[in-house]
């Protein structure tokens, strides 16, 4: 049972970090941009092609996840650019009817383009056994690829906490996402800062994606499901905060994956077998809908509120 | 946004638009054409779903990305009430838009206490929670959803015939637009417009806004639920698909391309969406991307929806 709950706290833990690269893009251009971007799990999806495209291309995943994340990168790009730029300035509604029909174009676009079948992503060759761990005293068996993925979410986080508290550039996100008009009248151009923004969350959303692919299956629609789960991260942690962010993915990646794991167990102690068969499934699955709901209730504005 | 006034012209033409609805089955009967029946029926829904919701988004300023729960709370209350042995519409209707109202009240309650962003989300979230519900429900068929025994009865005639079951979906469509056109007219509705410009006055003017808010989000709920009932009955099946977060997001489309606020917004939208989807379908296998393009280009171009662009705004 020990094992169990730690093995589910780790897997907690890996999917909490992956859910924080997504939200982190998220709440920032949600944050100061005040923009709805449904299209980020998109990103997330075309990421996770180009990885694995790039990876069976050049026959090493590393590589694969280089490429896969600057291609990310440009694909943002153009997209701000082009369209992201004109919707700023725009209500909330148009915002959700562009990014709604950017998700049709992705879906669709990556199924004519690599075919309605799942793309295969290994994981490096070094990293596909388990490592050993100690327990108390005992051992523990651990997926290699899932440590190296928690030790990448832990550095790409620290990265960016050091990034956005630390740094001058930081510094005027923050601002911009406090107050938008007077970060303008200190002569920062926003402009210039939403796209970078912008673009620093595409290629997050692909790193997620790459680092997921394996796990996970690469094929159309994995941007949805996954995109809800951000939202619920971010409306948690407060829109705009990073360290909102990072507290709202670790709460919503582990009570997800340990409710997932330990629920229908701890029901079947406490209800008859019939019952608990049947609400332990649902109770895992909306558990973190009513965590959100109940945070929302007493918290209005999140956990962290951006603009206090 | 103004507040909704009908135009000179609107009656008359809404009059020629009725006829024509109503000669519609006959028609086409006699060009062979019968197939197209169940597919106006479908759009008779969907603009009545859709309507639903403008009446949440567009008169009640209400954002909610939650509404297809309410259209799958009314497809599952129909589909329950005949496995019960209720097989006739006119109970079983009216108990849909009951659950989907109830439903309505719980959600509305607490997310109301929410605004903007926020608000958007919660609805989302509690739309999840009843995706969720309905898949794991083993009783009412998980994920395969709970098939219908035939149609139900309407009055006691059966709606298995096509026809039949477009007229009652054309009935139920009429009354809930006049209703509707209406409430928008009538104190209610103004103080809800009201509301929606400016909460804030409103409230210090002694208004009880959360009430009135809550009152036509409950509305919305039920009528989105006499929609599933109707859908349930269509496509002899109530499905947790139609709870899925993708639905609420195609009416919210149906909504914002026809026009937020104007009352036959919704109606314009879903004939709108549903005939490009038909028409595109025919076209080439990849026809999301073309609809998305086209979508693209509504918020480009056509900012207020397509029914403000054949309409003068009235201050």
């Amino acid at each position: 049972m020990t094992q169990l709950i730690l093995e589910q706290a780790l897997n907690g833990l890996q999917f909490g970090l992956m859910l924080f690269l997504l939200a982190a893009g998220l709440t920032l251009v949600f944050g100061i941009m005040d923009c709805i971007n449904l299209a980020h799990g998109s990103l997330y999806m075309v990421g996770a092609y180009f990885v694995a495209a790039a990876a069976q291309a050049a026959d090493s995943f590393w590589i694969g996840l280089g490429a896969g994340v600057a291609g990310a990168a440009v694909l943002g790009l153009l997209l701000e650019l082009s369209l992201f730029r004109q919707l700023y300035q725009r209500d909330h509604l148009s915002q959700v009817l562009a990014t709604f029909a950017l998700i049709l174009i992705a879906n669709e676009a990556v199924r004519m383009i690599w075919g309605p079948a799942p793309l295969m992503l290994n994981p490096p060759e070094a990293l596909s056994g388990p490592v050993e761990l100690p327990l108390f005293g005992d051992t523990f068996f651990y997926p290699a690829y899932r440590l190296v993925i928690i030790a990448f979410g832990l550095g790409v986080g620290g990265l960016l906490y050091l990034l956005v508290a630390r740094s001058r550039v930081g510094m005027w996100v923050r601002a911009g996402a406090a107050n938008r008009e007077m970060t303008e009248a200190l002569g920062i151009n926003v402009r210039a800062l939403f796209t970078a923004v912008f673009v620093f969350g595409a290629a997050l959303c692909a790193l997620a994606g790459g680092l997921l692919g394996p796990l996970l299956a690469v094929q159309v629609g994995m941007g949805e499901s996954i995109l809800i789960l951000a939202f619920v991260v971010i409306i948690i942690g407060g829109i705009g905060s990073i360290r909102g962010a990072l507290v709202g993915a670790l709460i919503v990646g582990t009570v997800d994956t340990l409710g997932r794991a330990l629920l229908p167990t701890l029901l079947r102690a406490a209800l008859p077998a019939d019952a608990a068969s049947t609400l332990g499934p649902a109770l895992a699955s909306i558990l973190i809908y009513l965590l959100m709901a109940a945070i929302l209730f007493f918290k209005p504005q999140g956990l962290f509120p951006a603009r206090a | 946004m103004a507040f909704y006034q009908a135009a000179s012209w609107q009656k008359p033409a809404l009059i020629t638009f009725g006829i024509a609805l109503l000669a519609m089955p006959a028609v086409l009967t006699s060009f062979d054409q019968a197939f197209y029946i169940g597919f106006a029926t479908r759009v008779l829904i969907f603009a009545l779903a859709a309507s639903s919701l403008n009446l949440v988004l567009g008169f009640g300023g209400m954002v909610s990305l939650g509404h297809a729960a309410f259209l799958g709370a009314g497809a599952y209350a129909a589909a329950i009430c005949q496995q019960a042995g209720i097989n006739e519409a006119l109970i079983a209707f009216p108990a849909a838009m009951a659950a989907a109202g109830l439903l309505a009240l719980l959600v509305g309650a607490i997310s109301l206490r929410t605004r903007g962003v926020y608000f958007i989300m919660i609805t989302l979230a509690f739309a999840q929670m009843a995706y969720y519900l309905f898949v794991s429900a083993r009783a009412w068929g998980g994920d395969d959803g709970l098939p219908l025994n035939g149609r139900m009865q309407f009055a006691g005639i059966p709606m298995s015939d096509d026809q039949t079951l477009y007229f009652v979906a054309f009935s139920a469509f009429t009354a809930a637009m006049l209703l509707f056109g209406r409430l928008a007219d009538a104190r209610f509705g103004r103080t809800l417009q009201a509301i929606r410009e400016n909460e804030t006055r409103m409230a210090a003017l002694g208004y009880p806004v959360f009430r009135y808010r809550l009152l036509a989000f409950v509305l919305g709920g039920a009528f989105a639920g006499l929609a599933g009932a109707l859908l349930a009955n269509l496509t002899g099946l109530a499905s947790p698909n139609l709870l899925q977060w993708t639905q609420s997001g195609t009416l919210l489309v149906m909504v914002i391309i026809g026009g937020v606020g104007y009352l036959y917004g919704g109606v314009v939208g879903a004939v709108v969406l549903l005939l490009l989807e038909e028409s595109l379908v025919g076209v080439t296998e990849h026809w999301h991307i073309i609809l998305g393009l086209l979508l693209l280009a509504i918020v480009l171009f056509a900012p207020k929806g397509v029914a403000a662009l054949f309409r003068k705004r009235h201050g």
